[in-house]
């Protein structure tokens, strides 16, 4: 699915007509490492939109269309990455992604309208994913498998050797779970429960887990915390394989994601992945969300590397940023059009009908009468 | 007749085979032990867990995500407190996603004292629980409503948790469970596996019937006329032995109701009896402050103030930060008879 603001294929009509488009069909490298030139532009361009739409919800916090923001900018490079690896779809025969609150690149990359992710930060009655009941980047995408993101932090990770069970189950399945969560987090017995639960002798599980470490847990930085080296290592006594990886680098970061990935759809076993990555405008409007100057950028770092390699130009880029803060701008002036909860919406899903509740049949209505 | 515990693994087995129960897990859940108190012996979905409350419930809602029907068995409630953030977020799946994610499960863990269960292992929960919004929390005090309240617990799509009264999973229901021998002690040999080895020991399953109690349908176990004895859990049968004894000694007579579903509970149940009766006395064992009969009594006082004829009581357990081991302690701690007794009969007597 794809935004109808803003059609993948337009930009890719302007690559066309481009005489950048020439060097298309050439492989990009990171060390040893290469995506093909498409593929790169692919990313690049959701990094972009990621990007803009963080910053437009930033300001929606600032500006009052919104209120809390809490998200992923430097973290784009990964997100979009993981998000277009996904085998997305519904039920255990697919991927699940156990996800946090700063994988809007993981949404974008699968396809969600940058809409549906504006109306949750405007909280409105349209918002898919919580119907204006829920942080911005809290996600719940039923039919992609993303089941609710939680602000309780490394509750996922719980979570998600459930979801594998039932992958695990489905003939010749390829199912993986992915959960997500942040380096802080890992110090929360509920990592090491995964690990644990991923590895029962006789039914381990197709988890990939993910750690992005930013190097901080909202103020407190990690290393006046942790005395362990790296977070990957704690996989080791488990027989969990796993990788450190540089996150602001796609091209590194997509083999890592895709080795992790086809480690656990294969063997049906665990993988551990630790994603280094930015934190561009600290932990959330809650610290002001100004945008900090002293951490690598993944978005401009990569945006060099293709104009380096010939495959962008000034004007090209400047186009594209247009085109996605026209998007992002285009969906908060629907989002504020929309209509918002009512009072009445108050106990609505609190229940599923039920054929034995004699109280509740159809759903929450108040104290029992 | 079966007994408490029994009933329960008789449901858990018509669960499992007639409605999608897809897993029964927790520590000590599967083989070789069948469960700490025998819940879940012989079920062929059952199966042992790391011993890690949180990963029991993040697993249990992992399989609903993926389509599963769990059950899972916290060993003893006094071990769901370090949970009780992700029972939190169980409840909250399908307000939070907008109808996006039911969550199918059910909790089962046995609650309360009276098996000289020390610090540890005799902690109440239903006051916890009834502060869990999006689940529903049922406790049975028979074994009939046991079958019965389990069977609708897997047949509803919410998160539904089974308080199972410790003290009487034991106890033989003096009702049936359709299909059931009516010799108790041909469905113990039937289902109870035997002490020692049991590598090859197999149930032979009575072919026990479809039998569902409402959730939030209390039981009129007694019918009078002089007050109104509210109960659920252990101190159920107490208060009916209590009101037994009035009747045959002073000719009291009681509407006993057995709650059965803590939330939603049965408030048109409630309401008529405290009409009819305008005297109210809530039994149960839970620690004082801020107990759940607190809720009741204040729905009570709001909407039956001008029916009511004399005081109403609640009588539950003392605000003390556990229940010792010595008799002593628990004795004067959470309700027994003789403190029931006087409790009902003051609230009877009182003049109008």
């Amino acid at each position: 699915m794809t935004s109808p603001l803003f059609p993948l294929d337009d930009s890719e009509d302007s690559l066309a007509n481009n005489p950048s488009a020439t060097r298309m069909g050439r492989e990009i490298f990171s060390g040893v490492e290469s995506l093909p030139a498409e593929r790169c532009l692919e990313i690049f361009r959701l990094m972009v939109r990621t990007r803009a739409l963080e910053e437009r919800t930033i300001k929606m916090s600032k500006s009052g269309e919104g209120y809390f923001w809490v998200g992923g900018p430097g973290e784009e490079a990964f997100n979009v990455c993981l998000g277009l690896q996904v085998n997305k779809g519904f039920g255990p025969a697919y991927d699940y992604l156990h996800l946090h609150y700063r994988n809007a690149g993981v949404l974008l990359a699968l396809g969600m309208p940058m809409l549906d992710h504006v109306r949750q930060m405007a909280m409105t009655a349209t918002d898919p994913h919580s119907r204006g009941r829920n942080f911005v980047g809290h996600y719940a995408v039923k039919e992609w498998n993303v089941v609710p993101v939680t602000s309780v932090i490394e509750i996922q990770y719980v979570m998600a050797p459930g979801t594998a069970i039932m992958q695990k189950r489905v003939p010749n399945g390829t199912g993986v779970s992915i959960v997500v969560g942040g380096d802080a987090g890992t110090a929360e017995g509920d990592f090491t429960s995964c690990m644990i639960w991923s590895t029962r002798p006789k039914n381990e599980l197709p988890v990939l887990m993910i750690v992005t470490n930013n190097g901080y847990g909202i103020s407190t930085p990690a290393h006046t915390q942790h005395g362990e080296r790296r977070i990957c290592d704690r996989g080791e006594p488990f027989g969990i394989p796993g990788e450190t990886v540089d996150g602001n680098d796609p091209i590194t970061t997509w083999h890592a994601i895709r080795r992790g990935l086809e480690y656990c759809r294969q063997t049906r076993k665990p993988y551990l992945l630790e994603v280094f990555v930015s934190r561009l405008h600290g932990h959330s409007s809650s610290s002001g969300a100004a945008r900090v100057s002293d951490e690598p950028d993944c978005l401009k770092l990569f945006e060099t590397k293709l104009i380096n390699a010939g495959l962008l130009h000034q004007e090209l880029v400047e186009h594209i940023y247009q085109n996605a803060h026209e998007e992002a701008d285009a969906a908060v002036v629907q989002a504020m059009e929309e209509p918002r909860p009512l009072p009445e919406d108050v106990e609505k899903f609190t229940y599923a009908p039920s054929p034995v509740d004699v109280v509740y049949p159809e759903d929450y209505t108040g104290l029992p009468r | 007749m079966a007994t408490l515990v029994q009933a329960v693994r008789l449901a858990l087995h018509y669960g499992e085979t007639h409605l999608g129960v897809t897993d029964i897990f927790g520590e000590d859940v599967g083989p070789p032990l069948g469960g700490v108190f025998t819940a879940t012996q012989g079920l062929k979905t059952a199966w042992n867990s790391p011993l890690d409350e949180r990963g029991i419930v993040g697993t249990a809602m992992g399989i609903a995500y993926g389509g599963g029907r769990p059950v899972f068995e916290i060993q003893f409630c006094d071990y769901a407190f370090n949970v009780i953030d992700l029972l939190k977020v169980v409840g909250n799946q399908r307000w939070a996603s907008a109808g996006g994610f039911d969550m199918p499960v059910v909790m089962m863990t046995p609650t309360g004292a009276g098996i000289r269960g020390s610090m540890y292992h005799s902690h109440s929960y239903e006051s916890w629980a009834s502060r869990l919004p999006g689940w529903k929390i049922v406790m049975p005090s028979d074994a009939l409503d046991a079958y019965g309240l389990m069977l609708s617990a897997i047949v509803d799509p919410n998160p539904v948790m089974v308080l199972l009264p410790k003290a009487l999973l034991r106890v033989r229901s003096d009702r049936l469970i359709p299909g059931e021998p009516e010799d108790p002690q041909e469905l113990s040999r039937r289902i109870d596996a035997p002490v020692g080895d049991r590598k090859n020991w197999t149930p032979d399953w009575p072919p026990v019937q479809e039998y569902f109690v409402p959730i939030g349908s209390a039981r009129l176990v007694r019918e009078g006329e002089t007050a109104t004895v509210i109960s659920y859990g252990r101190t159920l049968p107490l208060c009916v032995q209590v009101c037994d004894d009035l009747q045959k000694n002073h000719g009291l007579s009681f509407d006993v109701l057995d709650l059965r579903s803590i939330f939603p509970y049965d408030w048109k149940a409630i309401s008529q009896s405290v009409q009819k009766t305008g005297r109210v006395v809530l039994v149960n064992e839970d620690t004082e402050v801020t107990n759940f009969a607190e809720h009741l009594l204040r729905r009570i006082i709001e909407e039956h103030f001008y029916d009511l004829v004399a005081k109403p009581k609640v009588i539950s357990g003392k605000h003390v930060p556990g229940i010792g081991l010595n008799q002593v302690y628990e004795y004067n701690t959470v309700p027994q008879a003789e403190h029931i007794r006087e409790a009902i009969f003051e609230v009877a007597t009182e003049p109008v």
